[in-house]
């Protein structure tokens, strides 16, 4: 018989993980690196010039854009169309979306109507557009409007049917209004997946502005794209381009303001 | 203002939930409803505060709801049913305003009831910062502050430890004691059962019928734990109970 102490060991540890955090920096240290890698490459001629411009070249066209005042003068309109084609597709997109979690009749009406409507790229819709609303802003507006109002719908009656049932009774055995069950109820416990869904049709809004504007505009982030492109002006190309990624982060961050004065009780 | 139910009878499709269940609930006193899980208890709570229409059979009001009742019938839900967005001040406040209640009024009676609930501290607290206690403790408030004259309380106190369920019952027992209210307080507990109830409905398993009314005449504020007439009851409840609670298991097991 031995007297043997049984091994010990540790309990290995296995949890963890899953559980996003925020690492501030990261993205930007990434993206530095990238820009970093391209420049030497194309510096040292590992890469040639017809593959990628010198991110100095493409910066330095940046800087000569906002001194010469053009920077203005492409931004500003696309900001605008923008703005206003979103604007209009959102809120349009979120009536009727809360139309469609409430109300049944609205429900069987309409659901096909925004399926059917969902799959068709909205781009090829663009002559048609010119035709009703004109050649200048109004098809613009209406492009981007139809582009983000259908994700919005969806994303809306989804998280309208999300919202839990229980609270909605507690509301009605209160004997609150129906309307007050809707805005202070209904409407607040729709807000997470209403703007999730934000997320999306922003970033569809501005695909749509650029497809609108190169197919007819004088003046915006599209319009120069395209110019650069047909001229093979790879510096100026890659400059339009980094435009549009910051017009994308400048939408997602403001999304992600919205979220954190709306949303502070999730977390 | 006294409740009496009259013949209810409900199904859900083919689902027989209730049959034949009349029960009177004077006015001042707890009713408790025990039975089996699944045997109609949150249905019957339903019905009797208007979010559900019994198939046949109703719920008749005896006499006028006290003036200052703003919501003569008020739930007490189990999961609390708090609004995530807005503080414990604004989940009270929620279901005053659409009365007509703002401004110091509204004030006046939210300090009054989250004093009468412990909670004055609270007040500006979201629910996801509170214990389950004490957000069932808010919406013990928010019921208070309609002032209703019936309660109705569908296992209020499950989804709390057995610790602060023993607070809560005695919390629920001095308000009681400073002023009666009604209460229909459906439990699948049958310590609750005893402590809380001056009324004890048995119901049977799916189909709800009432298999009988325990009365027990001991005062509440007398009641204690351990008390050997409670566990005496407790012990006959539970036999009244006992094949019920097996068949009932058995047949959830057998449903397709
Ligand atoms: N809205 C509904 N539609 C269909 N069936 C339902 C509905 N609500 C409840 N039921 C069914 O009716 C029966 C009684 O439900 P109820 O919730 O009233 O039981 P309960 O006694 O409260 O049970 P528990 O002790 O689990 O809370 C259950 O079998 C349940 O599945
Ligand atoms: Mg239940």
């Amino acid at each position: 018989m031995s007297h043997e102490q049984p091994a010990k060991k540790p309990v290995v540890f296995r949890g963890g993980g899953f559980a996003p955090r925020r690492i501030r920096w990261i993205g930007l240290a990434v993206f530095f690196v990238l820009i970093g890698l391209m420049e030497i490459g194309t510096q040292t001629g590992f890469i040639t010039a017809l593959t990628l411009p010198k991110p100095s070249d493409v910066f330095g066209t940046f800087v000569h854009l906002w001194e010469s005042g053009l920077l203005w003068k492409h931004l500003l309109p696309s900001v605008t169309r923008l703005a206003v084609g979103a604007t209009i597709g959102t809120i349009a997109g979120i009536s009727l979306g809360i139309s469609i979690g409430l109300f049944s009749y609205v429900r069987a009406g309409l659901v096909p109507l925004v399926a059917a409507i969902f799959p068709i790229p909205k781009i090829a819709l663009l002559p048609l557009f010119v035709i009703w609303f004109g050649i200048d802003e109004g098809s613009k507006y209406a492009l981007i409007a139809l582009g983000t109002f259908t994700p919005t719908v969806v994303a809306t009656y989804s998280a309208v049917d999300n919202v839990d049932r229980t609270l909605i009774r507690m509301g009605q055995s209160f004997g609150l209004s129906w309307r007050s069950i809707v805005l202070k109820i209904v409407l607040p416990g729709a807000m997470p997946g209403i703007l999730s869904g934000l997320r999306v049709s922003l970033a569809i809004a501005i695909i749509l502005l650029v497809a609108a504007e190169m197919l007819g505009a004088e003046y915006g982030v599209g319009a120069y794209i395209l110019e650069a492109g047909s001229l093979y002006d790879l510096e100026r190309l890659f400059a339009g381009v980094a435009i549009l990624s910051v017009l994308g982060v400048g939408v997602s961050a403001l999304v992600g303001l919205v979220e954190t004065r709306l949303l502070g009780w999730r977390s | 203002m006294d409740l009496q139910l009259e013949k209810i009878c409900h199904s859900y499709g083919s689902l027989e939930v209730l049959s034949d269940v009349s029960l009177d609930i004077p006015a001042g006193k707890i009713v408790c409803v025990v039975g089996p899980s699944g045997c109609g208890k949150s249905t019957l709570l339903r019905i009797i505060g208007g979010l559900e229409r019994p198939d046949s059979g109703r719920v008749v009001q005896i006499g006028e709801p006290p003036a200052d009742s703003i919501n003569p019938l008020t739930f007490v839900f189990q999961d609390f049913a708090l609004l995530p967005w807005r503080s414990v001040r604004g989940n009270i406040s929620l279901v005053l305003e659409d009365h007509g209640i703002r401004g110091e009024r509204c004030d006046a009676i939210i300090d009054d009831v989250l004093a009468r609930t412990k909670l004055s501290e609270f007040k500006k607290a979201l629910p996801r910062q509170l214990s389950g206690g004490m957000k069932q403790r808010v919406a013990i408030a928010r019921a208070l502050a309609v002032n209703p004259a019936v309660m109705l309380m569908d296992e209020p106190l499950s989804a709390l430890d057995s610790q602060t369920r023993e607070l809560l019952m005695d919390d629920l027992i001095s308000l009681w004691s400073r002023n009666p209210f009604t209460a229909v307080y459906v439990t699948h507990n049958l310590q609750e059962a005893v402590r809380l109830g001056h009324e004890i409905v048995v119901l049977s398993r799916r189909p709800g019928v009432i298999r009988e009314i325990v009365a027990i005449d001991m005062p509440l504020s007398e009641r204690t734990m351990g008390d050997a007439g409670l566990e005496a009851k407790q012990k006959y409840l539970w036999n009244l109970m006992r094949e019920e609670a097996v068949a009932a298991d058995k047949e959830l097991i057998s449903v397709p």
